[in-house]
């Protein structure tokens, strides 16, 4: 039986206008879902969008059943919008869905009475009542496999793991019945559950709790993997993954969740399995995601003041990749590096490096740089937990390197 | 709103515990320990007081707005009425008690270690005698005519299927099986005092509910066949069969992976106020691997209420189901049944299981304690069965099987897109790029790929 040979397919299909009509056909399929709304894709060139402040644009959602019916038309441009924190955007991405469609319910520890350790379900048990926004006991595997089941008889359970680090004891639910079922089952059985809450390195949590589980459940079939980094992509994903019919793990970051940003004040959807153009540039492309795009724009200042252009993307959807709009910034620079929280052994940037490598083996100038944590347990102190984690600095020197 | 229903094929003197309350549907005053009908009132842990726990059984409206009035949390209202089982004896001395989650724990100056074992194990609760006759004295709830002739014919038919099929796999004609021998009693009598409206979460030893409530043995055929006609589309094993039309959860292999997904439909019934009820089985493999009397008395340590129960006498087994399903109903709380029963076939066709324990054991649980004869011994004696209905029933059902094997055996096999069908809802371009790049491989070697898969 062959494996899977992903290069040799790849490259009968690379000539750019087939492989941009077989992406572009498929990535609609991915994204139309059967009810009522769509989004709205960047189906152009990336640079012909815009320049960062805009690049939400293409992003915005006609949906059929959004409180303004032209809001298509009338773009975010005209809007002031409001400011939150990004904690405040999963808040109220969860509180729109679960206004939306009561089949949705929240189960978690302390999501209930104490409003959920980061906030999230602040209010929330008040608003729709103790059983909907449910106070689980301390057994991840018992109310996972709750959610399961529940969202195997009709609900949409959006569980919250205190820390993504405890989910690692439900595992055994996540990868065997979450991912599984509907395959299993022929269909019959749907499993539309968002499981997230926060992980990545932090303050000196310790190493147990600075975990980077994205790279333990990148394997599973059957379900998604996004990222959120900014408030406007929290909303948008936490929405996006809550009305999706797939299993999907919705990544934050401890340290992200005061991140403030204005953003729009109509509703709004982002598409889960699509990449975002954070800084269009010509000279090397650097793939990230979650709390390392902050350390990557950083840098990036840095290189801008020293003549270097870098185009970066928040890679978002970790599970699939949006090899699109990735593949389309290769072609343009030749030049790639990923910069990620995970381990060296086994993270995301391994699987993506893999991945460009498969698909875009042709345009690339020089072998991909991908800069990750060491493959230590997070340590407690402070300084060594600071360079567990790649600094902007390693970046400028990465790039500097890369692009000599 | 769950049952949990545990098997335990252990011979006799380790026999398992199931403990389930016999209740008489029309009043609900239970025999065992609890406590409700005295106590007028109690008192919460803040404080607040409460009336009777009756008042809370008439409709759940009444109880959310008492809920919402003494703003305690809806979803812990089952709780509550844990706290009424430890009476509230006045003790003046503060020394005497303390405060605790729960009730009043009272102190003492001796030091006693609990007994890791009771004096006496938990009684089976049991109806008919070996013979098939009512032991006298005894309280169930009582099986018409055409229920006892339905239960015993389907108990015959998934006999008879286990041996057929199992006799197919020893043939190389399917790939893996396993049977239900010894636990007939046990599947049917509980799908029989179930409604199609309950939810089933099995291990994997109960297709007899799902025959009970309509599958047929073309259907349990095509599973094991994994044909195009399988609602799996031959992507799970032999008998890990699922239908969500008969509210049959998809079978899958780990031990115990259903009994926290049960929480979960359970919680789905209630927020739908729905008069249904979930059950969840397991078997030793899920509980029984320690030193304890069974199962059984890990209900009280989970604060769950938990009968044992004959698993080889069908009657006690539905009176059982029956009381437990209106308790779980109208209490919303979940109940632990434990049935004694023996697990006479090897695990699986994998197994041969005189390997680990005596054969005269298996021989005589597969006889002289056979819940099909007993139950057979009950309703003859009723007039209402015969032999010769029997005999003819035996044959109809094997001649039915075989064809179904026969037509299951010439039916296609799922097409290759089956295979990268409900990963997620829709094909995403991975998948797709894979699919494709498969099926080149295959045109250029089709000589090395099965002919029997349709493209």
């Amino acid at each position: 039986m062959a494996a899977v040979t992903r290069g040799l397919g790849a490259t009968a299909a690379l000539s750019s206008a087939n492989s941009k009509k077989f992406q572009f056909t498929t990535r609609r399929s991915l994204s139309g879902r059967k009810g009522s709304f769509f989004a709205v894709e960047s189906n152009g060139n990336p640079r012909s969008s815009l320049n960062r402040h805009n690049n939400r644009t293409r992003q915005l959602v006609t949906n059929a059943v959004a409180t303004k019916p032209d809001s298509a038309a009338a773009s975010t441009v005209s809007k002031p919008g409001h400011e939150l924190l990004l904690f405040e955007a999963l808040r109220e991405g969860l509180e729109e869905e679960m206004d939306r469609d009561p089949h949705v319910c929240v189960m978690g520890e302390d999501v209930g009475h104490y409003g959920g350790s980061y906030k999230v379900t602040k209010g929330f048990a008040d608003k729709y009542g103790d059983l909907r926004v449910l106070d689980t006991p301390i057994a991840e595997n018992s109310f996972t496999g709750m959610a399961i089941g529940a969202a195997m008889t009709g609900l949409r359970p959006v569980v919250e793991g205190m820390n993504m680090g405890f989910l690692l004891l439900a595992f055994n639910q996540i990868s065997n019945n979450c991912g599984m079922l509907h395959y299993t089952s022929g269909g019959q059985f749907k499993i539309p559950v968002v499981i997230r809450g926060p992980g990545g390195v932090g303050r000196q949590l310790g190493a147990e709790h600075s975990q980077r589980l994205e790279s333990y459940f990148q394997s599973i079939p059957g379900i998604q993997m996004v990222a959120c980094s900014t408030p406007y992509n929290a909303k948008g994903l936490m929405k996006a993954a809550i009305r999706s019919d797939n299993p999907v793990i919705l990544f934050e970051h401890v340290l992200l969740y005061n991140l403030k940003e204005r953003i729009p004040d109509e509703e709004y959807v982002l598409n889960l399995e699509e990449a975002e153009m954070v800084r269009p540039g010509e000279h090397v492309t650097i793939l990230t995601y979650s709390r390392m795009r902050y350390h990557v724009m950083q840098a990036a200042k840095t290189l801008v003041n020293k003549g270097y252009d870098p185009e970066v993307i928040d890679i978002r959807s970790l599970k699939p990749f949006d090899l699109y709009t990735i593949g389309n910034s290769v072609k343009k620079t030749h030049r790639v590096i990923i910069v990620e929280e995970c381990m060296r052994t086994g993270g995301i940037g391994a699987s993506l490096t893999a991945s460009i490598n498969e698909n875009f083996h042709d345009y690339l100038d020089a072998p991909i740089v991908c800069l990750s944590s060491q493959d230590v347990p997070t340590p407690y102190a402070a300084s060594l937990e600071e360079w567990t984690v790649v600094q902007p600095a390693q970046i400028v020197a990465a790039v500097e390197q890369l692009c000599q | 709103m769950a049952i949990w229903l545990s098997r335990s094929r252990k011979i006799a003197h380790f026999l398992n515990p199931k403990i389930a309350y016999f209740l008489q549907p029309e009043d609900f005053s239970y025999k065992i320990h609890v406590n409700y009908v005295n106590s007028s009132s109690f008192r919460t842990l803040s404080g607040e007081n409460f009336r009777s726990p009756h008042a809370f059984l008439d409709n759940s409206a009444t109880v959310s707005a008492l809920q919402r009035r003494c703003r305690r949390p809806e979803s812990t209202r089952a709780g509550e009425q844990v706290e009424t089982r430890y009476s509230d004896d006045d003790y003046e001395d503060e020394n005497q008690a303390m405060d605790f989650p729960g009730g009043r724990v009272s102190f003492t100056h001796e030091m006693k270690f609990i007994s890791e074992a009771a004096d006496k194990r938990i009684p089976c609760y049991r109806v008919l005698s070996d013979d098939g006759y009512l032991i006298a004295g005894s309280r169930f709830e009582q099986v018409d005519k055409e229920t006892a002739v339905k239960m015993y014919k389907s108990m015959v038919t998934l006999q008879i299927m286990d041996n057929i099929f199992y006799e197919a796999q020893r043939q190389g004609r399917i790939s893996f099986y396993l049977t239900s021998t010894g636990e007939e009693a046990i599947n049917i009598a509980a799908a029989a005092a179930l409604t199609s409206d309950d939810v089933i979460l099995p291990q994997y030893r109960e297709p007899g509910i799902l025959l009970w409530r309509g599958f047929t043995l073309q259907e349990f055929a095509n599973q094991c066949f994994g044909n195009n006609a399988d609602y799996g589309k031959g992507k799970q094993m032999p008998i890990h069969y699922g239908s969500n039309k008969h509210n049959f959860f998809t079978i899958s292999s780990p031990i115990a992976t259903q009994l926290p997904q049960a929480a979960g439909v359970a919680y789905s019934l209630k927020m739908d106020k729905k008069e249904a009820c979930v059950v969840a089985f397991t078997g030793d493999g899920g509980t029984k691997q320690f030193r304890s009397d069974g199962v059984v008395v890990k209900g009280q340590a989970y604060g769950i209420r938990s009968i044992r129960v004959d698993g080889n006498d069908a009657l006690a087994v539905y009176s059982t189901i029956r009381a437990a399903r209106e308790m779980v109903i109208h209490e919303q709380k979940p109940v632990l049944v434990e049935a004694l029963s023996y697990r006479v076939g090897h695990h699986s066709t994998s197994d041969d299981s005189t390997k680990y324990r005596p054969v005269d054991e298996i021989e005589h649980w597969k006889t002289a304690r056979s819940p099909l004869a007993r139950f057979r011994k009950w309703v003859h004696k009723n007039g209402w069965w015969t032999d010769d209905e029997e005999s003819e029933l035996r044959g109809s059902i094997r001649k039915q099987l075989l064809n179904a094997i026969q037509v299951a055996e010439k039916t296609e096999k799922p097409q290759l897109a089956e295979m990268f069908s409900d990963v997620y809802d829709n094909l995403p371009s991975n998948l797709h790029e894979q699919e494709k790049s498969l099926r080149e491989t295959i045109k250029r070697h089709r000589q090395d790929y099965p002919t029997d898969v349709p493209l």
